[in-house]
């Protein structure tokens, strides 16, 4: 189907309407799970939008609301979480929040799937790698037993498994960290989905192994033109694969913006404070620069801003009303502070 | 699986060689000396004598054991003395019966318990799953006489739809009146198993629901029906296994109890009778029997832990 388009480049993406569509459109979505202290609110209001191809990366510390709203737009939030409001619109297939759970199915796994951080407990450990491959296709794409195994050989080959056909018959334990993660790669892509959600892929892998697999994600989202959500607390990895970058704080977006934009000038102080947290070349031997605190408890979170009192910048308007996600004049990018508002409360 | 198959079989070799030590050294650590028993107080010294010369009781301990286990492995299991016939096919007749009571009650605790553990692990937090438990709890503390009795009184005497005891009508019977005999007794004997195994298959489930790779399979799209009963299961089935063979051996040690209740002719009533008959051969063979099946489910319990789990298989 493509292979008309892709010799000939002067066809520009809107006129194929690839550009004109966005592939996910997030809209104010909040996701809560009841606890026995209250309803903590992980997901706080969320908005972002993809376009087919795009890799947006999402950064934040640990708690910052990143996987929850990548399981949101899966529809696996389980109890005693829900998704609370807010709408998901995914291509043509219109809003997922109130598809059924037997629609949903037919997406996950197909048109949107999944990467976990965890590669070594995320594979069944009872079933052949080539078996959980296969479960897609067949779920999927109504394969035979036999032909789905084949297919997924092919995709053990793919991201770049050494004897894929013995490698199918092997159990999870029988292979290392980056290999499961490799398989884990393979399954998500076992039916070319138009978008990968990416939840920390790297970070439990050593360091040679997560430039590796980096590598094979990039290579595969350019052959099946895939769209991306890399989720991470890793910037070096944002500034290598990504487009677009939502910066999450406490289960909002502090700031959106290219990526270009983002490490050139950050505009947050939360986002001066994570850039000025990686080591870098020029800034050796001085101390880095960690943010001072901890994330707020998402029970009990400051009034205002809720990045407030670990913000070197903070001032008056800052205590009196939370900010709202503020697009710049004449630029795509939008940040959630009072600095850059042009009506901060008096 | 073939290198831990010969691995398995060969760890049964010594654990069998101590069972047999232990079920001939049964005969010398009881009080009193056999022969003395079996002839009785008004015996002459040189009845006893004889008596011990002849069951061998003069030689070596070495000698005697070497002489027993020959014997046992030819199948000469020797004679009841009570009864005055080779012990061997007199066990395995009712052996055969306890096997029968055995399966029964472990249909039973397979079906209910585990399928009972799964749907309160499904159905978690909610009404069934608590009533389940509760029914479960009753299940674990009534003991098997009490179960066993208040079923004869409700189905064979108040609604007389169900035999209170034995195997057959008198008249003799066929393949379903061994079922509908089999019904109370199967069940009172298993409910104790049915309630342990539905709670640790819950429990073992509700860990499993827990693990990543169930949210791996639900994010391949798989179905909650294919996320339960293929991705969870076959990995709690590793603790199922476990906990049910332990059953099958409390099973077969433990229905003496119904056996008795349910006057069943089987293994646990005979060895009753026999050991206070002091029966020195058909104890030792009865028990020589059950070890030695106790040893061969665990084996194969291994064996199926090895077919369901690939780490064990494979380390």
């Amino acid at each position: 189907m493509t292979v008309l388009a892709t010799p000939q480049p002067t066809i520009s993406a809107s006129e194929t309407g690839t550009e004109t569509v966005p592939l996910l459109e997030v809209e104010n979505l909040s996701t809560e799970f009841a606890t026995h202290a209250g309803t903590l609110r992980a997901v706080d209001g969320v908005s972002m939008s993809m376009t087919a191809g795009e890799v947006l990366g999402i950064v934040g510390e640990s708690g910052s609301g990143k996987s929850v709203t990548a399981l949101s737009i899966l529809g696996l939030i389980r109890a005693p979480g829900r998704v609370s409001g807010g709408s998901i619109r995914f291509q043509n297939h219109g809003e997922l929040l109130t598809k059924s759970a037997s629609e949903m199915r037919k997406i996950r796994g197909d048109m949107i799937s999944m990467i976990f951080q965890e590669p070594m407990t995320s594979l069944n450990p009872v079933f052949r790698v080539g078996w959980q491959i296969a479960e897609a296709l067949r779920l999927h794409r109504n394969m035979s037993k036999a032909e789905a195994t084949e297919r997924a050989a092919e995709l053990l080959e793919r991201v770049g498994i050494a004897s894929p056909r013995k490698r199918v018959s092997e159990f999870p334990h029988q292979l290392s960290g980056g290999m499961r993660q490799r398989v884990m790669i393979a399954m998500a892509m076992a039916c070319a989905p138009k978008l990968l959600l990416a939840d920390e892929p790297t970070t439990a892998l050593d360091v040679t192994v997560q430039a590796q697999i980096l590598d094979l994600m990039v290579q595969l989202k350019e052959e099946d033109g895939a769209a991306v959500m890399l989720i991470t607390h890793d910037l070096g990895v944002i500034a290598e694969m990504a487009q677009k970058v939502a910066v999450m704080y406490a289960g909002v977006v502090m700031e959106e913006a290219d990526v270009g934009e983002l490490f050139d000038e950050p505009l947050h102080p939360y986002t001066q404070g994570l850039l000025n947290s990686i080591p870098r070349g020029h800034s050796r031997g001085s101390a880095l620069k960690a943010i001072p605190g901890i994330v707020p408890n998402l029970l009990h979170l400051p009034t205002g801003c809720r990045f407030r009192d670990r913000c070197p910048a903070a001032h008056a308007p800052c205590g009196k009303a939370e900010p709202p996600l503020q697009r710049m004049p004449d630029s795509a990018r939008k940040v959630r502070c009072w600095l850059h508002h042009p009506e901060p409360p008096k | 699986m073939r290198n831990y198959l010969l691995k398995r079989l060969a760890q049964t070799i010594p654990v069998l060689f101590g069972i047999s030590v232990l079920v001939f050294s049964m005969l010398h650590l009881a009080p009193g000396d056999p022969a003395d028993l079996l002839l009785g107080p008004d015996a002459t010294p040189e009845a006893v004598a004889e008596l011990r010369s002849d069951m061998g009781l003069d030689r070596p301990l070495v000698v005697q054991y070497g002489a027993w286990a020959g014997r046992i492995l030819q199948g000469d299991f020797g004679r009841s003395v009570v009864l005055n016939r080779a012990v061997l096919p007199e066990i395995l007749k009712r052996f055969k019966n306890t096997a029968i009571l055995t399966a029964g009650a472990l249909v039973f605790a397979v079906i209910f318990g585990i399928g009972i553990g799964i749907l309160a692990a499904v159905f978690h937090q909610t009404a069934f799953d608590s009533t389940a438990m509760l029914v479960a709890l009753a299940g674990l503390s009534m003991p098997t006489f009490f179960t066993g009795i208040a079923g004869i009184l409700i189905f064979a005497m108040g609604m007389q739809v169900l035999p209170s005891s034995g195997m057959y009508p008198a008249r003799g019977g066929d393949f379903f009146d061994l079922l509908r005999h089999l019904v109370m007794p199967a069940i009172t004997l298993g409910a104790v198993s049915a309630a342990i195994l539905a709670r640790m298959t819950r429990s073992a489930m509700l860990e499993v629901i827990q693990q990543d790779f169930i949210r791996t399979a639900r994010a391949k799209g798989v179905s909650e029906r294919g996320v339960v009963w293929v991705h969870a299961l076959r990995n709690a089935a590793i603790t199922i296994v476990t906990v049910l063979g332990m059953q099958i051996g409390y099973l077969l040690g433990g229905s003496v109890i119904t056996e008795a209740v349910f006057s069943w002719p089987g293994l646990g009533q005979m060895m009753v009778r026999a050991i206070q008959a002091r029966d020195y051969p058909t104890v030792q063979g009865g028990v020589l029997l059950i070890a030695m099946s106790f040893v061969f489910i665990n084996l194969a319990v291994d064996l199926i832990y090895a077919w369901i789990d690939p780490r064990i298989r494979y380390s």
